[in-house]
C-alpha cells in the first residue's frame, strides 16, 4: 500500500518535479540491470573493433607457420616451481611428434618463461587506417607467441582474426540495417499514409515476402554478387542482400504506428489547434513511434549479423580472405579438425555473445519506451 | 467461411505464381550460365569443348531464348505434366532427384513442427503458473540461449561432441545399409531413430521462441477478470486454467504458425547442409554453386510452395478454431 502513497503524492501537480520524456526513459531502462551491462558491453565491442589493429597482438593474416592449430595459450602466475610471480607469463610451446600416435602434438616447454606486457612493440600498422604505429595494446617479450583463442589451420591467431571479423560483421549488421530500415521506412511510411490501394499493394508484397524461407531466398540472392568483385563491393552487396530481405517487419511496424497513431486524440486535438502538418509530424508524430523504430532496429541487428554468418559460412556470403565471424566458421566446416581443435568454434561464442546482447538491449529499450509499463 | 477460404486459396494461387516467377528470375540473373562452368570444367580437366557441342547443349537447353520464353517453357510442362525439367549437372531429371528429397523435407517440417507445440506448450504452463519460480527462471534462460545460438552451431557442437565422447557423428537420416534401398519398414524404422537430433537442433529457437509467446499471454490472462470471478466461485485450479485461459492463449500460437513453418523451413536449410539431411537444402546450395539453373529454381520454388500452402493451412484452420476471427473474415 505504501507504494501507491508515494506514487500519489510524487504525481501531484503543484511543487513537484516534471520529467522529460527522456528522463523518464532513462530512469526506467537502468531498471534493467541487464540491459545496461548488455548496452555497454556493445559499446565497448564496437570501441574495441574500430582499433582492432592496436589491441590484436599480431595481423590477422601473419602465418606463424610453426603454429599451426596450436591451442589456446594458458596465462599463468606460477611457475613450474610452484613460485608465484606477480606479472603473468606465458611458457613456450613445442610441436613434438608422438612417438605412440605418430601425430604431431604441443608440448607446454615450462622451463622457459615470456612475461606478458602492455603497449608492446610488434608489426607496424595504421590506425584508423592513416596514423602509422607499432604499438600492440599487449604481447609477450622476446620470442614467446600469445595466442589467446589458439591459431587456425594456417597458424594465423584465431583472437585477433575474431577481433577483425567482429569489426567486419558488426558494422555489415550496421549497414544492412541503415538500408532496410530506408526500404522500411519508405514502404511502411507511404503504405500508412496514402491507405487504400498502395497499402493493399504494400501489404500484399510484404506478406508475400515473408512467407518465404529467408534463408534460402538469401542463399539464391548471394550466388548473385559476381566472383570478381573486391572484398569491400562483396561486403556492400551482402549487406543489401540481408536488407532486402529483411526490411518488411519494419515496414509493418512504422505502418502500424502510423495507422494508429494518426487517429490518437492529440494528432486530431493539434490539428484542430492549427498546427501545421509538418509540426504534427515531427512534434507529435515522430516522438510517438521513435522509440517502436528504435526498439526494432536494435533487434534486427543480430539477425542481420547471424544472416552474414550464415551466408559466409555456406560459402555464399564474404569469402577469404575477407575476415568476418562467418568466414571464420568455415574451418570449423571439416568435423575430423574441429574434433581435435575444438577452439575453432571461438568465434561461434562470441556470436552467440553478440546476438545476446543485442536481444537483452533491445528488450530493456522496449520496456523502457513502453509508457503503459511501470 | 466458404467465400473465406475460396478467397485465401486464390490469393495462394497468386502467390504461387508470383514465387515460381521470383525463383525463375533470381537463379537465372547472374552473370554466365551453366554452360560456360561446363566449358572451364572441360577445359581444366585438358579436353576442351568444342563450339559446336557448346552451340548444341546452349540451343538444346533454349539458353539463347529471351527468359520470358525460358520461364513458360519450364512452368508449362510444370503444371500440366509434372516435368521440373532437365539437371545439366547430374544428366536426369530434376524430378527424381527432388522427389524424395521434398517427401523427407516435409516430413521433417512436420515433426519440427509437432516437436516445437510438444515441448513448448507444457514448459510454457509451468513456466507461466510458477512465474518468478528457480524452474521459471531456468526456463527463461534456456530460452535467451535457445533464441541466441544460431542452429548450424548448434548442430556442429552436437557432431563434435559425440565424435568426441561416442566416436560417431551422428550425420545424415539413415544408416549407411538403408541408403539407397526402396522404402521398407525397416528404413522407416531406421529414419525414425535418425530423426531426434536433427529435429531437436531445427526446433529449439521455434521451441524458445513459442514458450515466450504463450507463457507472456497466459501471464496477461491471468489478471483478468474472468479468471478472478471463476477463482472467487471456487473453480479447481487446474480445471481453471485448462478451460479458460489457456484456450485463449492457444489463439497466437496457431496464428504464429504462419512464422513458424518458414522460420522451419529456413533453418532446416542450412542444419541438412552441416548434418549431411537428404534434404532440399543441400541440394539447393549445390545448384546454386554450380549454376544448375532448373535444380536451384525448382528447389527454391518447392521450399517457397511448402511454406506458403502451409500457412494458407494454419489460416483457414485458425478460422475453423476461433469464432471471433471467423466472424471477422466471413464479414
Amino acid at each position: 500500500m505504501t507504494s501507491i502513497t508515494i506514487d500519489s503524492e510524487s504525481s501531484a501537480p503543484q511543487g513537484g518535479r516534471v520529467l522529460s520524456r527522456s528522463q523518464i526513459f532513462w530512469s526506467k531502462f537502468y531498471r534493467h540491470k541487464l540491459a545496461v551491462v548488455s548496452l555497454g558491453f556493445i559499446l565497448f565491442l564496437y570501441a574495441i573493433v574500430l582499433i582492432a589493429e592496436f589491441v590484436a597482438p599480431y595481423d590477422p593474416f601473419q602465418r606463424h607457420t610453426d603454429h599451426l592449430l596450436a591451442p589456446p595459450t594458458a596465462i599463468t602466475f606460477f611457475d613450474a616451481d610452484g613460485d608465484f610471480h606477480l606479472r603473468p607469463f606465458v611458457h613456450a610451446l613445442k610441436n613434438e611428434l608422438n612417438r605412440e600416435t605418430f601425430q604431431r602434438e604441443y608440448m607446454v616447454d615450462t622451463s622457459v618463461r615470456y612475461k606478458i606486457s602492455l603497449f608492446v612493440e610488434g608489426e607496424p600498422y595504421n590506425l584508423f587506417g592513416f596514423i602509422p604505429m607499432d604499438t600492440h595494446f599487449f604481447g609477450v617479450e622476446g620470442d614467446g607467441k600469445i595466442f589467446l583463442a589458439g591459431t587456425d589451420t594456417l597458424g594465423r591467431d584465431l583472437f585477433s582474426r575474431m577481433l577483425f571479423g567482429a569489426r567486419t560483421s558488426l558494422f555489415v549488421g550496421l549497414f544492412g540495417l541503415a538500408i532496410g530500415f530506408g526500404l522500411g521506412l519508405f514502404f511502411g511510411g507511404i503504405s500508412g499514409y496514402f491507405g487504400g490501394a498502395v497499402d493493399n499493394f504494400v501489404q500484399r508484397l510484404t506478406e508475400f515476402l515473408q512467407s518465404l524461407p529467408t534463408l534460402p531466398l538469401w542463399m539464391a540472392l548471394a550466388a548473385l554478387v559476381p566472383p570478381h568483385w573486391t572484398p569491400i563491393q562483396v561486403y556492400f552487396g551482402i549487406s543489401t542482400i540481408l536488407a532486402v530481405v529483411g526490411w518488411t517487419t519494419l515496414a509493418r511496424v512504422v505502418r502500424g504506428k502510423l495507422l494508429s497513431l494518426r487517429e490518437e486524440d492529440y494528432v486530431m486535438a493539434a490539428k484542430v489547434s492549427g498546427v501545421s502538418e509538418a509540426k504534427i509530424i515531427t512534434n507529435h508524430l515522430l516522438p510517438g513511434f521513435m522509440s517502436y523504430l528504435i526498439v526494432h532496429l536494435t533487434l534486427a541487428v543480430p539477425q542481420m549479423i547471424l544472416g552474414e554468418v550464415a551466408l559466409s559460412f555456406l560459402g555464399l556470403g564474404l569469402r577469404p580472405p575477407a575476415v568476418s565471424l562467418g568466414t571464420l566458421l568455415i574451418d570449423s566446416q571439416n568435423i575430423q579438425t574441429l574434433v581435435f581443435s575444438p577452439w575453432l568454434l571461438v568465434p561461434g561464442g562470441l556470436i552467440i555473445i553478440i546476438v545476446i546482447a543485442f536481444s537483452f538491449l533491445g528488450d530493456g529499450l522496449r520496456d523502457a519506451a513502453d509508457p503503459y509499463r511501470s | 467461411m466458404l467465400s473465406y477460404t475460396v478467397r485465401r486459396l486464390g490469393y495462394m494461387i497468386v502467390n504461387l505464381t508470383l514465387i515460381s516467377i521470383v525463383c525463375f528470375y533470381i537463379i537465372n540473373l547472374p552473370p554466365g550460365s551453366f554452360i560456360e562452368t561446363y566449358s572451364t570444367q572441360l577445359d581444366a580437366a585438358g579436353s576442351p569443348a568444342s563450339q559446336a557441342q557448346l552451340d548444341y547443349l546452349t540451343a538444346r537447353y533454349g539458353l539463347d531464348q529471351p527468359l520470358y520464353v525460358q520461364y513458360w517453357n519450364w512452368i508449362v510442362p510444370l503444371v500440366t505434366q509434372g516435368d521440373f525439367g532437365y539437371s545439366f549437372e547430374w544428366q536426369q531429371p530434376v524430378w527424381t532427384l527432388l522427389a524424395d528429397r521434398l517427401w523427407l523435407t516435409i516430413i521433417f517440417s512436420i515433426v519440427s513442427m509437432v516437436f516445437v507445440y510438444a515441448v513448448s506448450i507444457p514448459v510454457a504452463l509451468y513456466s507461466a503458473t510458477h512465474q518468478y519460480s528457480f524452474g521459471d527462471y531456468s526456463v527463461n534462460l534456456l530460452g535467451v540461449i535457445g533464441l541466441a545460438v544460431p542452429n548450424f552451431l548448434l548442430a556442429l557442437l552436437l557432431l563434435v561432441g559425440s565424435a568426441k565422447f561416442f566416436g560417431v557423428t551422428p550425420t545424415g537420416l539413415y544408416s549407411p545399409q538403408y541408403m539407397n534401398a526402396p522404402w521398407s519398414w525397416d528404413k522407416f524404422v531406421d529414419l525414425l531413430i535418425h530423426l531426434p537430433v536433427p529435429v531437436v537442433v531445427v526446433g529449439l529457437a521455434g521451441t524458445a521462441a513459442t514458450i515466450r509467446i504463450l507463457r507472456s499471454q497466459l501471464l496477461d490472462e491471468f489478471q483478468k477478470q474472468y479468471v478472478i470471478t471463476a477463482r472467487a466461485k471456487g473453480v479447481p485450479e487446474r480445471r481453471l486454467l485448462m478451460k479458460y485461459p489457456f484456450r485463449v492463449a492457444l489463439n497466437p500460437i496457431i496464428s504464429t504458425a504462419g512464422h513458424l513453418l518458414p522460420e522451419i523451413v529456413s533453418g532446416s536449410t542450412i542444419v541438412a547442409i552441416v548434418l549431411g539431411l537428404p534434404t532440399i537444402g543441400p541440394l539447393l546450395l549445390r545448384s546454386i554453386i554450380a549454376q544448375d539453373t532448373y535444380v536451384a529454381a525448382s528447389s527454391l520454388m518447392m521450399l517457397g510452395v511448402l511454406t506458403v500452402v502451409g500457412v494458407v493451412m494454419s489460416d483457414i484452420l485458425l478460422t475453423i478454431l476461433d469464432p471471433r476471427v471467423r466472424m471477422n473474415r466471413t464479414n
